[in-house]
């Protein structure tokens, strides 16, 4: 006799029952939507949805329905021609104040989702996007901080009036000349009481007729900068992604100086792409009004507290080397029209420090003219350094100003965006791209659906024909597995790519192994001449722990891969691991089970269709 | 129905010097054409940029290689993708000059003139050659890894000779894979590298399928020579063998009609593995097996040996 007791049967039953449930969110498409967040994070205010409600009742455009989901509001639509609509509809309507988003909502229904069903995520490979592997560029930002405290020193000899030969950086290290030994004493004395002087390893060098002092870095100093580095790009890039208005992006930290950033369904990839990739920032510098900055162009003789620089147009500048004020003090910039002339502008407003400065500066300078430096830095160490405007101070100011001079409305709110975004700790550069179109995606979900889909109906059919009433029931199980397999990735949030396809498609030839080994052992016994149910039992008894050694030796090489593997590899490790372990249980308990139902209860079976 | 109707009772292992024979040549011409022809390494191990687009209609070949050649970019190369009006463009990796952003608009922009309507962007990759390296060595290491892993296991499951004819198989299997992808020129990618472990999974199933019908064997067919169990033991594998990989190859059938250019390589790679993976289970593993002298005597005691060592003072 061949039975399981009931709460087998019940077990079986749950988790094919469970697995059905939250597979099912995978059977509802996507309805394009609109997702809007505020852009500092704030609390969506209650009369938001009048406010939207009542722009696109103007422009005649429908919606299938809207949601709030904690901080933001999600609407869905009845095409993508009404999302796009809808979006420009709204980024005007609503300003600078909320991030307007496309996004794919899936439409699984509210008792579903409830209850945590949702459908798989799908791959950027899938669903079109862009994909960057960005690396920090750490030789460059240490070389900045060492710019930094160079001057830093310079500074504080200066205040405290030491009188010094030369500060400068060498190597990776900082030399500084003295002329006595008693200023060395105080110089040494001042940089230990000095706030923004610390982690540094000082020493005492022989210099010639000088007396120097080397000055270090502090390694655990470094290993700072670098974190503190990567950390502050991560913010700053998790800036400009909220500015380009991307539903659901990644952004992670891979090892010591990479990010990860992945922006799923993105439509304008090159715009993204110079979004993400710049390190804009501004620097606001007094013009050197003493000299003539044609003459110094064409005799190469810059006076030394001067740096030539050049405008757009290719006239020269001579700006002074003193800095007012950089872009790391900016706090806000926003875009829009000078009132008097109808020329595009930037508003800039401005930190507690750089206002400060800002007015200092300003209150002595009325008259004179103020240059502002749109810095860019390339991959590769290049800089674009350009002068953007030359303004007369016409009176004092400090928080809050504008920046005029700007080609286009378009560049006034690109330089915006980037201003806002903030600037980059350190630069960074693209390693590695991965972009896929919109129209690719929807093709390998395609291809990638109808090659599963005939694999399966193909080894249904075999199995069928060869193993009869047993190859049916090994269909059956087949069937479960699947099940189980998509309900298992949509619970675990698995993002489903291409070489994900291609593990399930594998998973569904190997799955069947285990019926083969089962039944061909089966087959085995009867020719041995024992009873049908003997047979059964023996061959499920014997086939066990064949299946597990095969199948835990596969389950290593699955492991590997995903520990080795980078994204879509991983996704393929991933598919491929879960369903040999859900094979395992349909193919084994699933079938016995079946078999059971269908031969246990007989007391003689004449003969098995296997 | 049955592919094999009666029990088969074929004898392997008389021909296992032949194979072994004919498997060594293989497995060197492999390896030379691998050191002569070497793998056709795509971009995710050279580095560099790849640009696929759709046109309107089928364009000339030669003309979307000028316009390129106008915009200065020489050193591209330029193929048909499947269909006749898909284009890829493969650029070598260059110097920091430029960035990638301004590249990729660079080629766009070239291989949009004079073309009515409007190309469409399918997917740009780039790789920095730093990342190329990276990978390719992430690539290598996870395939030793899972050897290691698997020799292990096996020796803990069965006996070191066994985790010896385990791996022997893999490195003829994944040796000759390679050798074939080399001699056909299919270009060898991230997904290969996948399916090449996929493969070592695959072969090792049916190499422990074999193995555990061989530890069955022994105790039961005791006055029968090693020779003898081992080739009872294929017999009464065979069948199962040969319908998973039936099954095993369908599946990978279809995916390498249906599934679209991306997943070829993938595919191709597969189908190859699991053919030389069945074969490699019957005769390399159990083979390398005999030639080390397995007997009954090494599954039976172990559990004796391990009291042995625990009774020593």
């Amino acid at each position: 006799m061949n039975q399981y007791p009931a709460w087998k049967y019940l077990l079986i039953l749950t988790i094919l029952v469970v697995g059905t449930f939250y597979a099912l969110p995978n059977l509802f498409g996507e309805d394009p939507a609109l997702q809007i967040t505020s852009t500092r994070g704030f609390a969506i205010p209650l009369d938001l949805e009048t406010t939207i409600d009542d722009a696109l009742a103007v422009e005649n455009i429908k919606y299938k329905d809207r949601e709030k989901q904690g901080n933001r509001l999600l609407y869905r639509f009845n095409s993508t021609e009404d999302q796009l609509l809808a979006a420009d509809v709204l980024k005007k309507a609503l300003g600078e104040q909320y991030i307007v988003a496309l996004n794919l909502a899936h439409s699984t229904p509210g008792w579903l989702r409830a209850m945590g069903g949702k459908p798989m995520t799908l791959g950027l490979d899938l669903q079109g996007g862009v994909h960057f592997l960005m690396q920090v560029d750490m030789d460059t930002a240490r070389g900045q901080m060492l710019d930094r405290v160079v001057d830093d020193i310079r500074t504080a000899l200066r205040s405290e009036g030491i009188r010094y030969v030369s500060v400068r950086r060498e190597g990776n290290g900082i030399l500084a000349l003295l002329r006595s030994a008693a200023d060395r004493d105080r110089t040494m004395n001042i940089m230990g009481k000095d706030q923004s002087l610390q982690g540094l390893d000082v020493k005492e060098v022989e210099a010639g007729d000088n007396f120097g002092l080397s000055v270090k870095v502090k390694e655990q100093q470094l290993v700072e900068l670098q974190q503190t580095a990567l950390k502050q790009n991560i913010t700053t890039l998790r800036n400009r992604v909220n500015e380009i208005g991307v539903a659901e992006p990644v952004i992670q930290q891979q090892g010591a100086e990479r990010v990860v950033v992945q922006l799923p369904g993105v439509q304008d990839t090159v715009q993204a792409k110079k979004i993400i990739g710049a390190t804009a920032t501004l620097e606001y510098r007094a013009v050197d009004e003493a000299n003539d900055a044609f003459t110094a162009a064409q005799t190469g003789r810059v006076p030394p507290e001067a740096r030539l620089y050049n405008r757009r147009t290719g006239e020269p500048v001579l700006l002074k080397k003193r800095l007012i004020v950089s872009g790391d003090q900016l706090i806000g910039a926003s875009s829009g029209f000078d009132q008097r002339t109808g020329q595009p502008q930037v508003s800039v407003t401005l930190n507690g420090v750089g206002a400060k400065r800002m007015l200092d500066f300003t209150r002595n300078n009325v008259g004179n003219r103020m240059a502002v430096v749109y810095i860019e830095q390339k991959p590769g160490g290049h800089k674009i350094e350009e002068v953007i405007s030359v303004a007369v101070v016409r009176e004092p100011f400090g928080k809050r100003f504008q920046t005029t001079g700007l080609d286009s409305m378009n560049e006034a709110s690109q330089l915006a965006l980037l201003l806002r975004a903030g600037a980059l700790a350190a630069p960074m550069e693209i390693v590695e791209e991965r972009t896929v179109g919109p129209s690719l995606g929807a093709d390998n979900v395609a291809q990638g659906f109808k090659s599963v889909l005939i694999g399966f109906v193909l080894v249904l059919v075999f199995m069928a024909i060869y193993y009869r009433v047993f190859g049916l029931i090994a269909d059956l199980a087949l069937f479960a597995n699947m099940i189980l397999l998509i309900a298992l990735l949509s619970m675990l949030g698995a993002t489903l790519t291409m070489p994900g396809i291609a593990g399930i498609v594998l998973t569904v030839g190997m799955a069947v192994d285990a019926n083969v080994l089962i039944f061909e052992r089966i087959r085995e016994e009867l020719r041995n001449g024992n009873t049908p149910q003997a047979s059964i039992r023996a061959g499920y008894d014997k086939a066990f722990s064949t299946i597990a050694d095969a199948n835990i030796t596969t389950l290593i090489a699955a492991f590997v891969l995903f520990l080795f593997g980078t994204g879509p590899i991983k996704g393929f490790a991933v598919t491929l691991s879960l369903g040999i372990i859900t094979s395992m249980f349909t193919a084994i308990m699933g079938t016995r089970a079946v078999v059971n139902l269908v031969y246990g209860g007989k007391k003689r079976v004449g003969k098995l269709a296997i | 129905m049955k592919i094999l109707n009666r029990k088969t009772q074929l004898d392997f292992m008389t021909h296992r010097k032949v194979a072994l024979t004919l498997s060594i040549i293989v497995m060197v011409l492999s390896i030379a054409s691998l050191v002569v022809r070497g793998l056709n390494f795509g971009l995710d191990f050279t580095g560099g940029m790849l640009i696929e687009v759709s046109y309107p209609s089928a364009p000339k070949i030669a003309d979307v290689r000028a316009h390129l050649n106008d915009a200065g970019l020489d050193d591209a190369v330029v193929q048909t993708f499947g269909a006749a009006s898909d284009i890829v463009v493969r650029i070598p990796p260059r110097s920091e000059e430029e960035s990638d952003a301004e590249l990729s608009t660079l080629v766009l922009n070239a291989l949009q003139v004079g073309v009515e309507g409007e190309i469409i962007m399918r997917r740009v990759e780039f790789v920095g050659p730093q990342v190329g390296d990276e990978l390719a060595e992430q690539g290598i290491l996870a395939v030793v890894y899972a050897m290691i892993g698997i020799f292990l296991y096996v020796m803990f499951r069965f006996q070191w000779r066994f985790s010896v004819g385990a791996v022997a198989a893999l490195i003829h299997d994944v040796t000759i894979s390679m050798g074939i992808l080399s001699a056909v020129q299919i270009e060898f990618d991230l997904t290969v590298v996948a399916a090449l472990l996929a493969v070592i999974g695959y072969s090792l199933n049916d190499t422990i399928v074999l193995f555990d019908r061989i530890r069955e064997n022994f105790p039961r067919l005791r006055k029968k020579s090693p020779i003898d169990v081992v080739n009872t033991s294929i017999n009464e594998t065979l069948s199962r063998t040969l319908m998973t990989s039936m099954t095993t190859l369908l599946v990978l059938a279809a995916l390498f009609i249906f599934g679209g250019e991306i997943i070829h390589s993938f595919a191709f790679t597969l189908i190859v593995g699991v053919m030389v993976g069945t074969y490699s289970s019957i005769y390399i593993a159990s083979t390398v097996l005999l030639q080390l002298g397995v007997s009954k005597f090494d599954l039976l005691q172990v559990e004796k040996e391990g009291a042995a060592v625990d009774a020593r003072p």
